[in-house]
């Protein structure tokens, strides 16, 4: 067992499912269900947060491997045993899921349409999320990898705007299309190490030539859940289309499950495949961070415009991983929860707008800032947050990212940091459209927000500071774990070093 | 007692107990239809606790063969007609087609299902083979008044008939140059080789089951003999028939002509990729759920011949898992068919599901899990299926099969999807009749197994280990 003699992982990941059950079996008035739905859903919710939070003070930072093992036989026949774990990356990617989907629950108040399956599609798809950042198996990690395909597809299918259909099929067919060969991989990894088990697998030389293959069809499965460039094009409709909580979820959480399966699978396992992959890496995030941006700024509609800097940002996240530097990836790490947190506020801050019937296009906006004081400055924050201003979480994720591929490569540093220059201006538009400017006569009177958003901006306004201000209790959580991570991937290019680190 | 007798209690008890519900039907004159199709049931659940307390045996000489692979089909066709049977009961009566024939039918198809698994020889297994199909062509045209019934009765006999001639040529031609028909016989003869006869005669044997298992391209009479016929029978046919044809393939081609294996895997991995391909790519046009449906099982059928081609141990595990799986899956997705009734008249167009979700969110959820299931989402059970058979097809190098078949899921993904699209995202009122217990019950059940598999697979696949095992040592 594990250092709290208690299957915490286990629990953490199920627990949703608990309220799934208890939504399920809530009867009666159809108002009623609708707010005993919502409450209950969030009370699941925060216990999964507080559990969360026990885990991160039980968790051991000294420690790189990983911790809360838990492991129970499970396809028999096959050597496939239900494993759970987490390390010092698995770990605050979790916490964030916990964070964000009582926000989430939050942001879906004003939706009215069939709350209590709402309600379940949320608790389901945190299941998925905690369960696939703890799976210490490949295969259970497929499972909850793609099993988060079915309560987001209802979710934007049923919730959804105007082409909510064709940005649901979307979705899942570039999502599936993607996993499906990751299942190739899995399968080939499988045959080749004669077991599923991540940390035996991390640890199974594999050839070269092969690696080329299985590293394609990672990328194909990771680079689409990450939106990489030119893998992105599901993004925006699902972003756009989907309703607000949604489109929390998908930006904040699930675009993390594809960097983190480059930090889990592909640079590790495949060392001489990621270092080869290294200039392509490199270009596709320098494209996304510079031409998206671009793409951004042309937008005229205030939802696809975060939607597209959110592409933009996972530009930087994969440019910190493939310097395979300590300082660029515990940078994209950073700004993977930086970026969660951030671009979570700006929804929720779009969220705001429409629940007050107004819509989203830039045009139509402005002003706000004499009608709203707090709203404005709120926003002010997240979208100084996603320029990357010091003192904000988004400047500690670049910075480092910026560092560590200086030590790699000067032009993807200068490229990546100009993107910044351009996430500044689109930002910076979008404040002016919304906040400044002349307010239109028929925006009407507009109140400023209400204690049920301030119950979701607080938080997470006060998260972006606490990142921004004090990294480093952050940080030295997964120093460890990124540190071994980093002396691996050098040991595997070396074989002499190899050796040494084996007999260590 | 005779040793003998326990192995053949099973399909004893079909033969003798169908032809007693017929006395029984001509004789009584109260409600036949329900009676005799409980009395099926029975028969069939006793058949199957039987075939379990029997140990294996060589009957008749070596005509049939009774080992833990023949149970484990055995205990599929029983599972599968017995569903098919629940889901008549209301259907027919509704139809007004109740007759106490229908159940009895299906017995003698299930007796000839049982005979052609176990089948030890050509012969008994040609027998087998025709005492479920001549039932099953009755019970295709079983809406007597229907034109579309009468149709699918008709052609599927036309079709059947020329399968079951290119068989028979098959296994003459096979006999013609080895002079044996007994599969041990065959076995030993094959082990050094084989000329051009014999080979021939192999292929001409596959082409006659192949139809049976709709495996393209023999597949043409798949689509119209399944929209054609009642549901229920349309549930019969998607199931226990090309189960039972599947696991007579595996005991087949792995045993008389296990030696002939690289002789005829391309001619596997072709029907596999031809079905998987076919079932994704005809399936995008389809209006009706039941053409839907047949194109969906015929690319089941590719997947499941996959485990085949590999013609390994896992490969044979792996069908027959995923057989297993498919078969709830697809009993399930046609209760839901079933169950698509408005006013009266059953309705069998995709677009009748819309709206579903909200005036009946059981129903839809249902069909939506079975939808999934099917397209392979995990945690749902498809998966698995999918998961096992490609693995046996990579670690037996067939990385080409393993390719399209990911590719086919992905395009087969898009037509299942649709259907929960509909149900979810499209506006109406569906307004379907009340469903009836038992068809409910077939689909929940179906719904839960679905599922629930994730949590505890172990049993299901230790039990098709242990089945591949007796199949091939």
């Amino acid at each position: 067992m594990n250092q709290t003699g208690f299957p915490i992982l286990s629990l953490i990941t199920f627990l949703p499912l608990l309220g799934v059950a208890y939504l399920a079996m809530l009867r009666g008035e159809a108002l009623a269900v609708a707010s005993r739905a919502r409450i209950g859903a969030l009370v699941t919710s925060l216990a999964v947060l507080a559990i969360g939070i026990y885990l991160w003070t039980a968790f051991d930072p000294s420690q790189a491997g990983f911790q809360f093992v838990e492991a129970l036989p499970w396809l028999s026949g096959l050597d496939v045993q239900y494993r759970m774990g987490v390390d010092g990356i698995s770990l605050f990617l979790i916490l964030l899921t916990a964070f964000l989907t009582p926000i989430a629950i939050l942001s879906s108040w004003p939706i009215t349409k069939r709350v209590r399956e709402l309600m379940m599609a949320f608790l389901l798809l945190e299941t998925m999320t905690i369960g696939m950042f703890s799976a210490l198996d490949f295969v259970v990690f497929y499972i909850f990898f793609e099993a988060v395909l079915l309560p987001m597809y209802l979710v934007i299918g049923v919730w959804g705007g105007e082409r909510r259909i064709y940005a649901a099929v979307k979705f899942f067919i570039f999502t599936l299309a993607g996993s499906l060969f990751m299942l190739l991989a899995l399968i080939w990894l499988w045959h080749n190490a004669g077991t599923t088990d991540i940390v035996t697998l991390l640890h199974t030389p594999i050839a070269p030539a092969a690696q080329m293959w299985l590293f394609a069809a990672f990328l194909a499965s990771f680079g689409v859940k990450a939106a990489v460039w030119p893998l992105h094009t599901w993004l925006p409709d699902a972003y756009g289309e989907a309703p607000i909580p949604g489109t929390i979820m998908l930006a904040a959480v699930l675009s993390k499950m594809g960097a983190y399966g480059f930090l889990r699978f592909a640079v590790p396992m495949l060392p001489q495949a990621a270092t080869a992959a290294e200039p392509l890496m490199f270009t596709l995030g320098v494209v996304a961070v510079i031409y998206i941006s671009f793409v951004a700024l042309a937008q005229t509609d205030m939802k696809r415009m975060i939607a597209y800097s959110s592409v933009a940002h996972m530009g930087i996240i994969i440019i910190g991983i493939f310097t395979f530097t300590v300082e660029g990836i515990e940078g994209a790490l950073f700004q993977m929860l930086s970026h969660g947190l951030v671009i979570a506020g700006l929804f929720v801050c779009t969220g705001v707008l429409l629940s007050r019937g107004e819509a989203l296009t830039l045009s139509r906006l402005g002003g706000l800032a004499a009608k709203m004081p707090a709203y404005a400055a709120l926003l002010m924050l997240f979208s100084l947050a996603n320029v990357g201003l010091p003192g904000t979480s988004g400047f500690v994720g670049e910075i480092l990212v910026i560092v560590g591929a200086m030590k790699v490569n000067f032009w993807v540093s200068l490229l990546g940091a100009a993107g910044m220059v351009l996430g500044a201006a689109y930002m910076l538009v979008l404040l002016r459209a919304v906040l400044f400017g002349k307010a239109r006569p028929e925006l009407g009177s507009l109140a400023d927000l209400n204690p049920g958003e301030y119950a979701m901006l607080l938080p997470l306004a006060a998260m972006v500071l606490w990142l921004g201000i004090y990294p480093g209790s952050f940080t030295h959580m997964f120093d460890a774990s990124v540190n071994a991570m980093v002396q691996a991937h050098i040991a595997a290019l070396t074989p002499h070093t190899a050796l040494a680190m084996v007999t260590k | 007692m005779n040793p003998l007798l326990p192995p053949l209690v099973p399909g004893l008890l079909l033969g003798l107990g169908g032809m007693a519900l017929l006395l029984v039907g001509v004789l009584s004159k109260r409600d036949k239809a329900s009676t005799s199709t409980y009395g099926a049931i029975l028969l069939l659940a006793l058949a199957a606790a039987f075939s379990f307390a029997a140990p294996d045996a060589v009957l008749f000489g070596g005509l049939l063969k009774t080992s833990l692979f023949t149970r484990y089909a055995d205990s599929m066709v029983y599972l599968g007609a017995a569903a098919a049977l629940l889901l008549s009961l209301d259907y027919n009566r509704r139809e007004a087609m109740a007759r106490f024939e229908f159940p009895v039918l299906v017995l003698f198809a299930v007796l000839g299902m049982i005979v052609m698994v176990s089948a030890a020889d050509l012969m008994s297994l040609y027998v087998g083979f025709e005492l479920q199909s001549l039932a099953l062509y009755i019970l295709a045209a079983s809406a007597r008044d229907s034109l579309r019934s009468t149709e699918a009765g008709l052609k599927y006999f036309v079709l059947g008939s020329l399968a079951s001639g290119l068989l028979i040529y098959g296994i003459s031609l096979v006999y013609g140059f080895s002079g044996t028909t007994n599969f041990v016989s065959l076995a030993a003869i094959l082990a050094n080789g084989a000329g051009y006869g014999i080979v021939i005669g192999i292929v001409f044997v596959l082409v006659g089951l192949a139809f049976k298992v709709s495996a393209a391209p023999f597949h043409m009479w798949t689509p119209d003999v399944y929209e054609g016929s009642p549901t229920p029978v349309t549930a019969l046919f998607g199931t226990a028939p090309k189960i039972a044809t599947m696991a007579l393939l595996l005991a087949v081609m792995l045993g008389p002509f296990g030696h002939l294996l690289a002789q005829w895997r391309m001619i596997i991995e072709i029907l596999s990729i031809l079905s998987m391909a076919l079932g994704a790519l005809a399936a995008i046009g389809q209006k009706n759920i039941k053409r839907l449906l047949a194109y969906s099982s015929i690319g089941h059928m590719g997947y499941a011949l996959m485990g085949l081609a590999a013609g390994t141990l896992a490969g044979v595990q792996a069908t027959l898992v995923y057989l297993a799986i498919y078969l709830v899956m697809s009993f399930g997705a046609f209760a839901c068919v079933v169950a698509m009734r408005r006013k009266g008249q059953a309705v069998e167009t995709i677009a009748d599901l819309a709206g579903l979700s909200t005036e009946n969110p059981g129903f839809a959820f249902a069909l939506a899990i079975f939808m999934w299931a099917m397209a392979g989402i995990p945690p749902l059970s498809g998966f698995f299926g999918k998961l096992y058979v490609f693995s046996a097809a990579i670690n037996a190098g067939l990385n080409t099969l393993a390719v399209v078949g990911v590719v086919t899921s992905i395009i087969g993904a898009f037509y299942y999807l649709r259907v929960i699209k509909v149900m979810y995202f499209d506006a109406g009122t569906p307004g379907f009749d009340k469903t009836a217990s038992g068809v409910r019950f077939v689909m929940f059940a179906g719904a839960l197994v679905t599922c629930l598999f994730v949590l505890i697979p172990g049993p299901l696949i230790a039990a098709a280990d242990a089945a591949a095992k007796a199949l091939i040592g």
